[in-house]
């Protein structure tokens, strides 16, 4: 991960007295955070199980909701993620070269990124909410019709021409985009961590900075999938 | 195992994934029927393989993080797939369901 010296490493990352080199001890940072990685899979992977038997019982319903979803703010949000998680990578490589300034002004803007990510999502929450697509008694899933007459309706409203299936599209689509913008909070409350001291202390962990980078790809990883199946399940003719 | 990227190639990555999202973006215009789904999830396959390689560094690492990563996807798939083995076989009943010879109340399923 880092090309200098290993004096230089030495003054940045001291060697605990458990590891033998501070190779051994970056290899045992890094497996470690792979493990919890592994175990966040498994987290947001339930709710994506969720989420493929909703879409394998009603394909229709899902099509038709995910139209419903703001692309132009998904896809900026989605481009806003990839570029936050470049500068991230790059700070990765500076801070290991010990350019720990310009490594803070990488992670800072990063961190900017995912300030506006969230707001992005606010906002398309909002406009979500004002259609009267949040799940609950005032779902109002007229809007989401279905073509040969009918719509998908609430769930407690079912008995129309097609069952109201429409809610747990919105259910799935506000559970899962909610937890990762929790994952989001907590990546950027951990950036700005990692950006302060990489500028304040005198010495400071490459092995730190190098795992807060791997759980931001990882979140930026849970969102490549989440865009498409979210807001590309049903195909948007011009 | 020391190696890493460089800054340039972490660019190149970043312009690589910016077309993959373009791509994915205006092939949703398109109806591809059933095939939809799996050209959606051919880019965002391609997306995360950028993203685990080169940002999250797997292509320089030790073989055991490599290893545990795909630990993490095989444990998804067995729960995936153990999952849809259960929903999918059901129906199988449904159709004996339909020759009459077995009487199971089953949760709806949508007709394409």
């Amino acid at each position: 991960m880092e090309t200098s010296s290993q004096s230089e490493n030495q003054e940045l990352e001291p060697l605990h007295s458990h590891f033998e080199t501070l190779e051994q001890q970056r290899d045992a940072a890094t497996l470690g955070m792979w493990v919890f990685l592994g175990t966040e899979v498994l987290f947001f992977g339930v709710i994506f199980m969720g989420y493929i038997y909703v879409r394998w019982s009603y394909p229709l319903v899902v099509e038709e909701a995910s139209r419903h979803l703001e692309l132009v703010l998904g896809t900026i949000n989605t481009a806003v993620l990839l570029t936050s998680s470049f500068f991230v990578a790059a700070a990765v490589l500076l801070a290991g070269n010990g350019r720990r300034h310009a490594a803070s002004w990488l992670v800072i803007i990063a961190a900017l990124m995912g300030v506006a990510f969230l707001v992005i999502k606010g906002t398309e929450y909002h406009a979500v909410i004002k259609e009267g697509f949040f799940p609950g008694y005032s779902a109002t899933l007229e809007k989401v019709s279905v073509p040969g007459g009918g719509y998908y309706g609430a769930l407690s409203q079912g008995g129309g021409p097609v069952p109201g299936r429409a809610e747990l599209f919105f259910w799935l689509y506000f559970v899962m985009t909610g937890i990762h913008a929790l994952h989001v909070l907590i990546g950027v409350s951990l950036l700005t961590w990692v950006a302060l001291f990489l500028r304040r202390r005198p010495t400071f962990s490459q092995n730190a900075v190098a795992n807060v980078g791997l759980y931001w790809h990882f979140v930026d990883l849970v969102w490549v999938f989440l865009f498409p199946m979210l807001y590309l399940a049903g195909h948007r003719p011009l | 195992m020391n190696k890493h990227p460089t800054i340039s190639l972490l660019a190149v990555v970043w312009g690589l994934l910016m077309i993959l999202l373009t791509g994915t973006v205006i092939v949703a215009r398109y109806d591809f029927g059933d095939l939809s789904l799996y050209v959606a999830l051919g880019f965002a396959i391609g997306k995360a393989l950028l993203i685990i390689f080169f940002f999250m560094h797997v292509r320089y690492q030790a073989r055991q993080v490599l290893l545990f990563a795909g630990a993490a996807y095989l444990w998804l798939m067995i729960l995936i797939v153990g999952t849809l083995q259960d929903y999918t076989s059901r129906n199988w009943i449904k159709a004996q369901d339909k020759r009459g010879s077995v009487k199971i109340k089953l949760p709806h399923q949508e007709e394409r």
